[in-house]
């Protein structure tokens, strides 16, 4: 068994209403230490997850949104969407914010690691990977 | 490669057991426990779904949520398959991985 | 087989606790290998000794404590999770200035690289939650 793992979190819930997703979020950023293979899914409620524009000055909640935008810096290679879950929502890629990343070491940079999927690619990503955690 | 999924959630509540069976692929297995036992239940609207996905794919119940639910036996979907905790544990071991469609 | 068990949810609100308790107990009567229980979100609940069920109910506390207690089993409150629910050891009663512990025996608060470094060791991660 290699030491690298493919790491798959699923992001099924919408954030705010429960803590699921800001405290799932946190496992990510914990995680990057273990230099894992890691790629977060969102699909059903958990593409709002992505939406750009939240705005918590006046709820008294904790703004997470802008550590979406740092996970590149954190080893997550890759965020796929459920397009399927996207049209149910009335939302496209142009609602969702943009994430960065890049190979310190080679330099490679990929400007928007937001990546829309269909259903096939989202069965197929999901048995490829080699842990899923859920929450 | 085959995966065991887990449904937790009544197919009348949320859409994971729709979810589990959209994103499984052909030889995996689906594991109904807690609420999600509700959707091994014959006459419902889910049933239909449920028996496309025991065309190519297994679908098992716990036993011990089945009985505290009161579904009776003849009133589960030909095919799917009861278990207790230990065959919940011989499935994890005998699939490659657990995803939990929670 | 060598399994990690993630438990998302509290005693008694939801059955997910008992649910991952049957399992473990199960695999554990058979002889596989856990190598870690990790609680997180409203899971971390399940770690409290001041739990006190009617008596007509199961105590899931102390289910916990006893199995792990035949088996050496590790179980794990989340450190996050557990500051912002109120779940307290000595060292964080210490660290925090808290009054009070509550955490039941055999439990024990660490970071969720517990959970990350379970998740590689074991073969299967299985998640019980809402």
């Amino acid at each position: 068994m290699s030491d690298i793992k493919k790491f798959m979190y699923l992001n099924r819930r919408a954030p705010y209403g429960t803590i699921y997703a800001w405290e799932s979020l946190e496992v990510v950023l914990i995680g990057a230490a273990f230099d894992q293979e890691v790629s977060l899914i969102f699909m059903d409620d958990g593409v709002f997850q992505l939406v750009k524009g939240s705005d918590t000055s006046q709820s008294d909640m904790k703004n997470f949104m802008p550590t979406y935008r740092t996970l590149g810096d954190y080893g997550v290679r890759h965020l796929y969407v459920d397009k399927a879950s996207l049209e149910a929502r009335g939302l496209t890629q142009e609602d969702l914010i943009e994430v960065a990343w890049e190979d310190f070491e080679t330099e490679e940079e990929v400007d928007n690691i937001v990546e829309p999927v269909d259903a096939d690619q989202v069965a197929q990503l999901m048995a490829e990977s080699e842990v899923v955690f859920s929450f | 490669m085959a995966d065991l999924h887990t449904v937790n959630k009544s197919p009348f509540e949320k859409n994971s057991l729709e979810a589990a069976i959209k994103f499984s692929l052909a030889g995996s297995s689906i594991l109904l426990i807690e609420d999600g036992v509700y959707g091994a239940m014959k006459g419902t609207v889910a049933e239909d779904m449920v028996k496309g996905a025991l065309g190519d794919r297994k679908v098992y119940a716990l036993k011990s949520d089945v009985m505290a639910r009161a579904i009776k036996a003849d009133r589960i979907i030909d095919g799917i398959e009861l278990v207790d905790y230990t065959g919940f544990v011989d499935l994890v071991e005998a699939n490659d991985k657990v995803q939990a469609w929670l | 087989m060598k399994l990690a068990v993630q438990v998302n949810e509290g005693p008694y609100q939801h059955q997910a606790t008992d649910s991952a308790y049957h399992f473990t107990k199960a695999a554990l009567e058979k002889g596989h290998e856990v190598f870690r229980v990790f609680f997180y979100h409203d899971g971390v609940l399940n770690g409290t000794r001041l739990t006190t069920p009617p008596q007509d109910d199961r105590n899931i506390v102390k289910r916990w404590v006893e199995l792990a207690e035949k088996y050496d089993l590790d179980l794990v409150l989340c450190v996050a999770a557990a500051q912002r629910r109120g779940l307290v050891d000595e060292g964080e009663a210490q660290r925090n200035g808290k009054d009070a512990t509550n955490i039941a025996p055999k439990f024990r608060i660490s970071g969720l690289g517990q959970l990350v470094e379970a998740a590689i060791q074991a073969d299967r991660l299985v998640v019980f939650g809402d």
